[in-house]
């Protein structure tokens, strides 16, 4: 791992562009902590890490809830998971279906062309529809309060301009209810710090398919 | 023995998925309602209550589902709270558990199941390879995890034991059809020794399927799989 760690405090190791970095950003920020932030090229390796007083958490979600419950609800600071047994797991669910069925799906929409693009494509969709429905007429996926699902999706807000361009989708057309709780989770100082330039991410991404020897 | 209140599980008696939620339950010695799911089609109840993945199990608990077993074992702990705690009390062991248990459901045993659909021995090898790799590492973790204990939890049976023991018929299954030694007790004695400690568990006996039974019911798996590839 990385050279001088300190040996107490937070550090997490991300890359700019990583939505599952970003994931984490926002969770330090919202709960206020101090940490410090190392540009990584992550490269092939899949992930952020969290490194506290010297010991390293991987996989975002993990992060997340290791955060959550290291600095809970006390101080004002927020609790992202709710405290019911049931919403809980309809959280874990919602987030879960974030990694398995976004993440792929919307890395193939530049990635692919052809038939691998339209699967891509209708997956893609399918599933934010899904998610817009799930939000429904509430403010937030955590309800009244800025939670663990809004965080495990909001990450991906920046990359939308790529999804859009590159899978020719009209996002903002197609789900209007799931933009504006983008643009009110952006009212939030831990997103909109978060989350880089979208057409700096755009020009990420043909950077990364020049790398890979994409098109 | 708690009180039933409406718990029932929608499964099959073959899939460790399932397996971990009765686990899970029987370590809490809450009662609960075992439904066969049909599988071939997919039941009405299976469709209504997963309607995203349409896949077993499905836990219900005051008329909810729950789905995804994972997340069904953290809810179990969460709710019936004064028996037997699966997850770690401290938080940075949850993520190490909660990373293994990522680990074996999203790479290693996926890597495992390859073998049964390898078509020659050169793929078969790298498998093999890739295998033995992921238990190796599995080795080491139980070590790390259980800090001398009989289990990865510790002393108790907890999360991460449930994860990989729920495999454990299905590993027994893949080593009878394939040769390989994948619990090789002189490489992985630890992990050899937890595995039968585990399937002589209490809350695991009466839910881990038979090997011989489910090596009849993998074989005739594999055969319709290897018959659908090829007709594709």
């Amino acid at each position: 791992m990385g050279s001088d760690l300190p040996e107490k405090g937070l550090v997490l190791l991300s890359s700019w562009p990583s939505m599952f970095g970003i994931r984490g950003v926002i969770a330090l920020e919202e709960k206020g902590l101090e940490y410090e932030y190392r540009e990584e090229d992550l490269g092939n390796k899949k992930g952020p890490v969290l490194v506290h007083d010297g010991r390293p958490i991987c996989e975002s979600l993990i992060i997340l809830q290791y955060i959550d419950e290291t600095w809970p609800g006390a101080d004002g600071a927020p609790c992202f998971l709710p405290a019911d047994p049931f919403a809980r797991s309809q959280a874990r669910f919602w987030a879960d279906f974030i990694d398995k069925k976004i993440t792929d799906a919307g890395a193939n929409l530049w990635m692919t062309k052809g038939e691998a693009q339209a699967e891509a494509k209708k997956e893609f969709m399918e599933s934010l529809k899904l998610l817009e429905g799930e939000l429904g007429e509430k403010p937030y996926f955590g309800g009244e309060t800025f939670g663990f699902v809004d965080i495990a999706l909001v990450c991906f807000a920046s990359w939308f301009h790529t999804y859009d361009v590159s899978g020719s989708l009209n996002m903002e057309a197609e789900l209007p209810k799931l933009m504006a709780w983008v643009k009110r989770c952006q009212e939030r100082e831990s997103v909109s710090k978060a989350l880089p330039d979208p057409l700096k991410v755009y020009d990420f991404m043909l950077i990364l398919k020049k790398r890979y020897g994409i098109e | 023995m708690a009180e039933s209140e409406d718990v029932k599980v929608l499964g099959a008696w073959m899939s460790p998925f399932v397996m971990r939620a009765r686990i899970a339950l029987n370590l809490k010695k809450v009662d609960y309602e075992f439904i066969a799911e049909t599988m071939h089609p997919k039941s009405e109840l299976l469709l209504k209550s997963n309607p995203v993945y349409k896949k077993i199990p499905v836990l219900f608990h005051k008329g909810n589902p729950i789905c995804e077993s994972l997340i069904i074992v953290q809810y179990i702990d969460e709710t019936w709270t004064s028996v037997h705690p699966i997850l770690p009390a401290d938080p940075y062991d949850r993520a190490i558990a909660r990373f293994w248990a990522a680990y074996i459901d999203d790479t290693w045993n996926p890597e495992v199941r390859k073998y049964s659909m390898a078509n020659t021995d050169e793929e078969r090898a790298v498998v093999a390879e890739k295998t033995f790799a992921g238990v190796q590492l599995l080795e080491e973790a139980f070590q790390t995890c259980g800090k001398g204990g009989n289990w990865f939890g510790g002393d108790a049976l907890g999360y991460l034991d449930i994860a990989l023991g729920s495999y454990l018929a299905w590993i027994r299954v893949t080593e009878k059809m394939s040769g390989l030694k994948i619990l090789d007790g002189d490489k992985f004695p630890q992990l050899t020794a937890w595995a039968d400690r585990f399937c002589a568990e209490e809350a695991v006996k009466g839910v881990m399927p038979e090997t011989d039974k489910l090596l009849e019911f993998a074989a005739a798996m594999i055969a319709r799989m290897k018959a659908a590839s090829s007709a594709k």
